[in-house]
């Protein structure tokens, strides 16, 4: 999961922009911390060859250096940082070899939901994709905010109910890599790491196809059960028989996962929040 | 009749809060006891907790943020030890445990460490380096100070009654919503931090009027102290962004108390909208914190180069740009959010620039060191470490304004391992160094000097070692918050970062020996010239501890540096002058406003987490009363006669003996 | 102390020829100027609660809108009472200096029954939308909508109690130099809390009915 190790364009261009920004600003704060130790220790009370200036307090010509080098460092960085921001985008398609992949993806607690529109089928915390494709994520959340996060393909991006927001990532290499949550949900969230399968763009259909012959079902029925608050160990897989059931989850018509049950008096609200709903 | 609060409340079947919990009660009970039969408790009262004193609250506060130190340090250690060990497994803390800690632990840290430590600085120093003799509203900073306390009682009591939070030190809905989070934990943290956030605002609105109307004369504000520069501007940022987070907590109550949807999923709550208002508070908030820091290394630096700071006036305009570009850049903690290149762009750019006034004031302390005689006391120790600890801190924040590689290290450890590289190399060395730097002003005797390189040593190194594993493992792709994972590469990093908390826990004993021992030597240690560091401001002009009304005769100013222009230009002469005319002094009357006031305020606030509407009720008339019997006082000060002002004064000024210049008064 | 003057001067190596500041200010400055930044202070609170008001203007989640709810004519009446309630209460600040206590109890009565005026008639505003099912919990709108009306409604019962408070203080210690100072920041919270309710009034009434 080391994100210095990209395993796609995203990734490899968020990695060089970082690796250029600390270098860029090493090259300031590396001779600011070595002044710091040279003046200490030359100037240091019991060195008497260290001239004492005890009026000097100002310099204009230092200030003007000491304005300038940060300013300018941050105009430069200032530079990457907008044209990093909208090369980078996340809603910006990025393009590959192949038709692009649509992936929808819903958070729950405590599990990563992957619903292939276009090919029929879910699965659950296992993301298999074709190397070199555009990947196009769709994402919501059943429940509380997460953050979609595979660190060796770039980019994470916040889930929330409700709304959806809009990814596009390229895996170049074959290989199994690993994703995760990037934003603390709740007790189970240590669990919501997911698989990832980058495999060939050939082999891909054999994958769909295989996956579309899964016993599951993927409905209303069986999304409410996986909305429960617990965490999924296995990797189960579905059919998908309504294409829309990922733009009723974001649009609320299915209504957001439930919380934890309530197991003593104490922990029951006293003006029921539920009659709001 | 008790609303929600029934025996259940009180986790008999977890033993860490219940023997944490029991160790605490013997604790304070002990020292209560011990207090109480030596026959200290009417001097407690009447000299402290009824104090309007700012010397006296100055010191409150900061016993406060070093109590609650210990307390956020042990749930960091706990940390440290469950992250070491729990690969591939659940470690020793269950996931709801685990999940309060983390949240207490950052909550704490914040609101009842950082926050605390620097009011009380404040409070304790900027009255004297005026030359004033006590804050705009001195009942009102007692009353500010209480609630604090209360807040942070209230916390404390979640251990044992309840649970806290498990939301993280910001507690974002929906998952601090009732739907997701039923239990009490975050309403403690909601009701904890509306009435310590009361606290604050009366404590930013004091400080802001103080350094506005109450400077002697003479001291124009370009005379001003650059600490008190970095108090005013860190208090107008409490006066304009504390109410935000007041307005965004009470919102989430009005949710979970009533059923309203600010920020439900459902009938059209926006949770986004939450994490705009919660960070236009929370960035304004880092700042609070670390300008008053800042402001303390001006002080140190200058004096233990025996310089004047260099560029005075650039580090004013400094100081005002940060405390104002901070209000501009509160995105960065969202990137992404998905708010679209332009939007990311600005904020990005936004968050970089607010390095630059930052960048300069390093420059600046740097040349001031230059051309100077540096003395390596522990104050100064504690200065060099935080420039080279928070640069790197710097560092890692500007990288993370870059939307694109904040799009890799949000929410990581990298962050983590960030906001902690500048806040303990940044608020927590300013902190250690200004409480050591004035602790012989508070109290007469200086500190152990060993104990105090010992701890310094300790918590550098130590910060180190706990902290840069964690840049590695953020960058290994480590999200924050985990209680457990199943990544084996992590785990060496984990372990080296466990064992860098074990060194700063040795750095914090080495400070809690060096105060037992400079009590037990304070003989040795006196201070008995008010002036243990030639320093270059008023205070030093006055007695260690200063007298309740810190001046006889306030000075008149001439310049800045103004107690090193006196020491100059005192001639012999001077000593052989005529006394001046001493007045008398009229000082505000203590008063048990502030702790009767946080007294109900504690009772409302848990009566308000239990939902016991009665409780709430009578806690609310409580504290109206006692606000209207503070209203009725008819002597609200009192007079110190001149002659026993001159008294005072000559002693003070003979103990310091025939130091040339040193006046006691101008 | 003269001959040490041009000596100090040396320390201003600016020689900032600045307006030569004569020291603390009197207390009625220093109480009334903290009491301003107090109120700047509420104003950030307020405008947080605005902003949450605009956020959420169009969620109202299959309910009723501004437009369909709010009464303007008796939101006009109300705003009336708390306008003239601000005049009274210039009247009692009037009288307080003049230190007659008959003209500022009578002032302050006065202020407090149209304080109490506009409090009634916001109540029976919002009791009668909590029957229409337009409470606070039917929908995000109605939710700001409450608590930014509501919290102002809250600031001005405060004020009303603290009102109250004044009168008898004045009655029983007349006009002495703490409670001068009193009347002054009471003065100033209560023309506040009316600059407050324009804005509410033209954000939330005037602006939402004509959507």
């Amino acid at each position: 999961m080391n994100i210095l190790d990209p395993q796609g364009p995203i990734g490899a261009a968020d990695k060089t922009i970082l690796i250029d920004s600390v270098a860029i600003m090493l090259a300031i704060v590396v001779p600011t911390i070595v002044a710091i130790f040279a003046f200490a220790f030359w100037f240091r009370e019991s060195n008497t060859r260290a001239r004492y200036w005890p009026d000097w307090e100002y310099s204009g010509r230092i200030e003007l250096v000491v304005w300038s080098i940060p300013a300018l460092t941050v105009i430069l960085l200032g530079g990457v940082a907008w044209i990093g921001s909208h090369q980078l985008d996340p809603g910006a398609p990025v393009e590959g070899t192949g038709s692009p992949v649509r992936i929808q993806v819903v958070s729950l607690d405590w599990k990563w939901l992957f619903i292939y529109p276009d090919q029929r089928i879910a699965t659950v915390n296992t993301l298999t994709v074709p190397a070199g494709a555009p990947l196009r994520f769709e994402l919501t959340s059943g429940s509380v905010m997460n953050v979609f996060f595979i660190p060796q393909f770039g980019s994470m991006i916040y889930t929330m109910n409700g709304m959806v927001t809009r990814l596009h990532l390229r895996a170049d290499n074959e290989g199994d890599y690993q994703g995760l949550s990037a934003h603390f949900s709740g007790d189970g969230f240590p669990d919501m790491l997911f698989d990832v399968h980058v495999i060939s763009p050939l082999a891909f259909p054999d994958w769909v196809a295989k996956t579309a012959r899964s016993d599951g079902v993927l409905n209303e029925d069986s999304y409410g059960k996986l909305a429960r608050q617990t965490v999924e160990h296995n990797k189960p897989t579905y059919r998908l028989d309504d294409p829309q059931l990922f733009g009723a989850i974001a649009s609320q018509m299915i209504a957001p996962g439930p919380g934890p049950k309530i197991t003593s008096e104490s922990a029951q609200s006293y003006i029921g929040a539920s009659d709001a709903r | 009749m008790l609303g929600k609060l029934n025996w259940s409340a009180i986790p008999i079947d977890q033993p860490i809060p219940m023997i944490t919990s029991a160790v605490v009660a013997l604790g304070v009970l002990g020292i209560l006891a011990w207090v109480a039969l030596k026959g200290h408790l009417p001097y407690l009262w009447h000299e402290w907790i009824t104090s309007v004193d700012h010397k006296r609250i100055g010191v409150m506060y900061t016993l406060l943020a070093m109590v609650m130190l210990l307390r956020g340090f042990a749930d960091a250690i706990m940390m440290r030890g469950q992250q070491a060990f729990a690969l591939h497994s659940n470690g020793y803390l269950p996931p709801e445990h685990f999940n309060q800690i983390f949240s207490a632990h950052g909550t704490i840290m914040i609101f009842f460490v950082a926050m605390p430590f620097v009011i009380g600085l404040m409070n304790l120093v900027v009255p004297l380096q005026l030359g004033a003799r006590d804050v705009a509203f001195p009942t009102l900073n007692s009353v500010g100070f209480w609630l604090t306390a209360t807040g942070a009682l209230l916390v404390n009591i979640s251990l044992v009654i309840g649970e806290f939070a498990r939301t993280g030190w910001l507690p974002y809905p929906p998952l601090s919503e009732l739907t997701y989070s039923p239990g009490v934990g975050v309403d403690y943290y909601l009701w904890s931090l509306e009435i310590s956030g009361v606290g604050t605002l009366v404590a930013g609105i004091n400080l802001v009027t103080t350094v506005l109307k109450l400077r002697t004369k003479g001291m124009s504000l370009l005379r001003m102290p650059m600490f008190c520069w970095t108090t005013l501007a860190s208090n107008l940022l409490i006066v304009a962004a504390f109410p935000i987070l007041t307005a965004t907590l009470a919102m989430l109550i009005l949710d979970r108390y009533f059923g309203f949807h600010f920020f439900t999923n459902e009938a059209g709550g926006n949770v986004m909208m939450f994490m705009n208002l919660i960070w236009a508070w929370g960035h304004p908030e880092v700042y609070i914190l670390i300008l008053p820091a800042f402001g303390v290394f001006s002080e140190v630096v200058s004096t233990f180069s025996g310089k004047p700071l260099f560029g005075y006036r650039s580090m004013v305009l400094a100081t005002m740009a940060i405390c104002v570009i901070s209000f501009m850049v509160w995105l960065h903690h969202f990137f992404t959010m998905g708010a679209g290149p332009d939007v990311n762009a600005i904020f990005g750019i936004a968050s970089m620039i607010i390095a630059v006034p930052t960048g300069v004031k390093i420059y600046n302390w740097l040349f001031t060191m230059y051309g100077g005689r540096v003395r390596f006391a522990t104050p100064m120790l504690w200065s060099i470490g935080f420039m080279v600890t928070f640069i790197i801190g710097g560092l890692t924040g500007v990288l993370l304004a870059v939307p694109p590689a904040d799009f890799l290290l949000h929410n990581s450890l990298f962050l983590v391992a960030h906001f902690h590289n500048v806040i303990i190399g940044g608020v927590l060395f300013g902190a250690f160094a200004g409480y050591t730097y004035w602790f012989p002003k508070a109290f007469g005797f200086r500190l152990h000097e060993g104990f105090g390189k010992a701890a310094f040593w300790f918590w550098l190194v130590g910060f180190y070692v706990a902290f840069m594993p964690l840049y590695a493992v953020g960058m290994l792709g480590m999200t924050r918050r985990m209680q457990h994972y199943d990544v084996p590469e992590w785990q060496p990093w984990l372990m080296v970062a466990a064992f860098g908390a074990v060194l700063i826990l040795i750095g914090i004993i080495c400070q809690i020996m060096q105060l037992v021992v400079s009590i037990r030597r304070r003989d040795e240690l006196r201070d008995r010239t008010g002036d243990p560091w030639h320093g270059r401001s008023l205070e030093w002009a006055t007695a260690s501890p200063p007298p309740v009304f810190n001046f006889a005769i306030p000075p008149d100013v001439r310049g800045e540096d103004a107690y090193w222009a006196m020491k100059r230009h005192a001639q012999p002469q001077d000593v052989e002058k005529t006394e001046p005319d001493y007045e008398d002094i009229e000082m505000p009357r203590n008063s048990p406003t502030g702790f009767v006031c946080a007294f109900f305020a504690t009772i409302m606030g848990f009566a308000l987490i239990w939902h016991i509407w009665w409780m709430v009720a009578a806690g609310f008339v409580g504290a109206f009363a006692t606000f209207v019997a503070f209203a009725w006082r008819d002597h609200d000060e009192y007079v110190i006669p001149a002659a026993e002002v001159a008294r005072i004064d000559r002693a003070n000024l003979a103990e310091r003996g025939a130091l040339p210049g040193t006046a006691g008064s101008a | 102390m003269a001959d040490t003057t041009t000596a100090y001067a040396q320390s201003d190596p600016h020689h900032v020829r600045a307006v030569e500041y004569t020291g603390p200010a009197s207390k009625r400055i220093v109480t009334g100027y903290g009491f301003w930044i107090f109120i700047l202070s509420d104003m950030v609170m307020f405008s947080a609660f605005f902003a949450a008001y605009a956020v959420l203007l169009g969620q109202t989640a299959g309910g009723p809108s501004g437009a369909q709810l709010f009464d303007l004519p008796n939101v006009a009446i109300e705003t009336g009472f708390l306008l003239a309630s601000s005049f009274t209460c210039g009247l009692a600040t009037i009288a307080a200096d003049a230190r007659n206590k008959f003209w500022f109890q009578i002032a302050m009565a006065i202020t407090c029954l149209f304080g109490l005026a506009f409090l009634t008639i916001e109540g029976r505003e919002f009791a009668s939308l909590v029957a229409r099912g337009a409470g606070p919990t039917r929908s995000a709108f109605l939710s700001a909508f409450f608590t930014l009306v509501g919290c102002h409604g809250l600031h001005v019962s405060g004020g009303i109690l603290w009102l109250l408070t004044m009168m008898a203080q004045v009655f029983a210690k007349g006009f002495r130099a703490d409670i001068q100072r009193r009347i002054l920041c009471f003065a100033l919270f209560w023309h506040a809390l009316d600059i407050i309710w324009i804005a509410v009034f033209t954000v939330v009434y005037l602006l939402g009915s004509a959507a």
